[in-house]
């Protein structure tokens, strides 16, 4: 049976490009990059060389990028760095009710040492109010931390209004770029960005890596402590094949048309919603299509169909999507974005499944699946 | 439908050896299996903390080994609604439950069902020892399993034909050493894994200390069957009938046999002990069950007839006459020989050779005319 994934949010293919990369580097470059000797030197310059594909992608300098191992980890170091590091001058940090947990959970962690951290409110649309956030500004608030593009409904912050916002302020911006990287111009410069988090397996390169975009001259407290790898602000030895393979990720990413790109998955959408809408489904996407959106994502209600129920029978069909993250076995957690969104009492929570694309998703996939979703859909609503 | 890759079969996967094998017999045989784990009982610790159990674990690696996709279904609600609220309610009123055949009734033969119809299958099947047969009419028979030292057709009492209908018992012709040979030589994981015991959400726990938690325990009088109070019960719900273990009574002078609890007098809360496990007022000679359900229907008139019964699990036969009162479903049964510690709550199994026909729940049991004082 074919097995077709669309579930990219969660994690993607690696892209074939990437896999020779890493493949050649595993096989030649296998030296520790902080030796002196030309083992460790040609380790050394194959990091340097990802390190700046990358600064470039995001307007910032090499030496502001830190390696880490992944976007939970850029998270992590990101809060917790900068709570330890500045707590003199404040304890109050604004985040978002749609972060994902590597931001929410360190957030709840911090409140129970005694930091007084603000929720911002999203509407049905998965936007934050700009009105709120001014409001909830302090001169206690050390740091802001709001998400790039939400992973369960896509909805795009507004980055450049958030940092005009703050930059005047004692505060530090940090974002969580993991969704937006690579389907979104990120400019960390123009957008006035102090911190970003990004993941690379979720741009095609190799799992278990990822980095922090430090802006010159904030010191952060480090969470991993050892040797002075990363300019001594993340200790381990560089994985330099993954390096390596995330450089030429984001080398391939940068091609890309963000604008095209977002519009091939505007045409995804529609093939599926079409096909819905043929078979008559009862159905409402959760979030919205129209404006400030990444459509790599799409959520979906179907009305009266468990999401485990479809869940299921997409896997047994040979279709790769997701409903939310599993709790305890067989139950999903209900989402909090969609809590956040619609309230706690909405059916939507019980009964929604989200799609997502990639920049190696195809067009056939797409319409194999929406015919399948929409026949899966007709026949329970049907019974129903 | 010869070729069997075309059924589907949805096999709830427990992580013990019984359903493992139960799934890798399936898997060989053809079918198109699918494991689902079930989970029927929240057992996360106080910090609301996830816990994937271990036997989902091992139901993951059982999947893998046999090749066969694996999921979880979440019925904590549903069993909490229709098998726990009885298993209290039952308690409340002094009778002794069993929750393993209200669990076969409405979960695991009803709700997992359901999920395994919404999953396109034509069968379920589980760990169970039970087996049946099919006859010309395509009327489904519950019949003894070959191994009658696991039959568990006692649990399964309550099942109706319909659910029957979609049930395969791959054991059916097995005995649990065959089943742990075959386990054992396939490198199951799970082969040389210890059978649980006990109810399933109490597991090894304390069950008094258990039951307390979710009822109020009242203490009372333990009196002897003419009435003298020679001792203190700490909750009627902590006994039933039979049981001799637990009540810290001397002998006396007449005596030093064991004491008993031979029945519970829930008005006054108290326990009715006697001496002796052979004391007269532990036999019945008949007792009245309600909800009489039978495999393969109801009859829809009064009958009677003669055949034999269990009323405790893994209790030998007893020759029984069943007097069938169709218009509310209950029925008299009377016994061939007086037989002991007959417990409200319980249930009764009716068997006829190697068939077996059904049953229903023991309500109330008499020694001749006289009700004994059971609740």
């Amino acid at each position: 049976m074919e097995q077709i994934y669309l579930d990219n949010a969660a994690t993607t293919p690696m892209a074939d490009g990437v896999v020779q990369v890493i493949t050649n580097e595993m096989k030649n470059d296998f030296g520790n990059a902080s030796s002196t000797h030309q083992f460790g030197r040609r380790a050394r310059e194959q990091v340097d060389a990802a390190r700046k594909i990358i600064a470039g992608a995001i307007h910032s300098q090499e030496n502001e990028i830190v390696f880490t191992s992944g976007g939970s980890e850029s998270n992590n170091t990101a809060i917790f760095g900068t709570a330890q590091a500045r707590k003199n001058l404040g304890r109050h940090i604004i985040t978002t009710k749609i972060e994902h947990p590597s931001v929410l959970n360190p957030m709840a962690k911090l409140a129970s040492l005694g930091y007084q951290i603000t929720y911002l409110d999203v509407d049905e649309t998965g936007h934050i109010s700009l009105d709120q956030l001014k409001k909830a500004l302090t001169p206690q608030t050390i740091l802001v931390s709001v998400m790039a593009v939400n992973n369960e409904v896509g909805s795009i912050m507004p980055l450049s209004e958030i940092g005009r916002i703050v930059a005047p302020t004692q505060a530090y911006f940090h974002v969580d770029a993991v969704q937006g990287f690579g389907n979104l111009d990120l400019d960390v410069e123009k957008m006035k960005i102090d911190l970003l988090s990004t993941s690379a397996h979720k741009i095609n390169g190799p799992k278990f890596l990822g980095f922090l975009y430090e802006r010159r001259g904030i010191k952060l407290d480090n969470l991993i402590l050892g040797g002075e790898q990363e300019l001594k602000r993340r200790a381990g030895t560089e994985n330099v094949p993954g390096i390596a393979g995330f450089g030429e990720a984001v080398r391939e990413m940068r091609k890309i048309d963000k604008t095209a790109l977002q519009k091939r998955y505007t045409m995804f959408q529609d093939l599926i919603l079409s096909a819905l809408k043929k078979q008559e489904i009862d159905f409402e996407v959760n979030g919205t299509l129209k404006e400030k959106v990444s459509h790599h994502v799409l959520n979906i209600w179907l009305k009266g169909i468990d999401t485990y129920v479809t869940l299921t029978n997409l896997d047994l069909a040979g279709f790769a999507v997701s409903g939310g993250s599993a709790c305890t076995a067989g139950s999903l957690e209900p989402s909090h974005v969609l809590t956040a969104m619609y309230g706690s009492e909405s059916p939507r929570l019980k009964e929604s499944i989200r799609i997502s694309f990639g920049r190696l998703t195809k067009k056939r996939d797409v319409e194999a699946f929406a015919s399948e979703l929409a026949a899966f859909a007709h026949k329970k609503q049907l019974k129903a | 439908m010869n070729d069997k890759s075309k059924i589907r079969v949805v096999v709830g996967m427990s992580g013990g050896v019984d359903s493992s094998v139960s799934a890798l017999l399936l898997k060989n045989q053809g079918y198109d299996v699918i494991g689902v784990f079930m989970k029927n009982w929240d057992d996360s610790d106080d910090s609301g903390v996830c816990t994937a159990t271990q036997d989902y674990e091992d139901v993951k690696r059982v999947a893998n080994q046999i090749g066969i996709p694996y999921y979880a279904v979440n019925f904590e609600k549903e069993y909490w609604q229709r098998v726990f609220n009885y298993f209290l309610n039952e308690y409340r009123k002094g009778r002794t439950p069993n929750p393993d055949v209200m669990c076969n009734k409405e979960i695991k033969f009803k709700s997992f069902l359901d999920f395994a119809l919404n999953l396109n299958a034509d069968y379920i099947a589980m760990g169970h020892y039970a087996k049946t047969r099919v006859d010309a009419n395509g009327t489904v028979h519950m019949m003894r399993p070959k191994d009658g030292n696991k039959d568990q057709t006692y649990f399964l009492s309550q099942l109706s034909q319909n659910q029957l209908k979609h049930v395969i018992f791959p054991l059916a012709d097995l005995t649990k050493p065959q089943v742990r040979q075959i386990a054992l030589q396939a490198g199951l994981t799970t082969a040389k894994k210890k059978d649980s015991t006990g109810i399933c959400f109490i597991g090894e726990r304390n069950f008094k200390k258990f039951l307390s938690e979710f009822l109020p325990a009242q203490g009372g009088d333990i009196v002897t069957t003419k009435g003298d109070v020679v001792g203190h019960h700490t909750g009627l719900m902590y006994y039933t009938i039979g049981q001799r273990s637990g009540l810290g009574l001397g002998g006396n002078q007449d005596s030093c046999e064991p004491w008993f609890v031979v029945g519970k007098d829930l008005n006054q809360n108290r326990l009715i002990v006697d001496q002796g496990f052979d004391s007269p007022y532990l036999y019945a000679t008949s007792l009245k069950a309600s909800q009489l359900s039978f495999f393969t229907d109801l009859p829809d008139h009064d009958a009677t007839w003669h055949c034999s019964a269990k009323f405790r699990y893994r209790q030998p036969d007893v020759g029984v006459t069943v007097e069938y009162h169709a218009n509310d479903h209950t029925a008299l049964v009377t016994f061939d020989q007086p037989a002991r510690a007959v417990t409200p709550g319980q249930a009764l199994v009716l068997y006829q050779g190697e068939e077996c026909l059904g049953g229903g729940m023991i309500d109330q049991a008499f020694q001749g005319v006289k009700q004994m004082q059971l609740v």
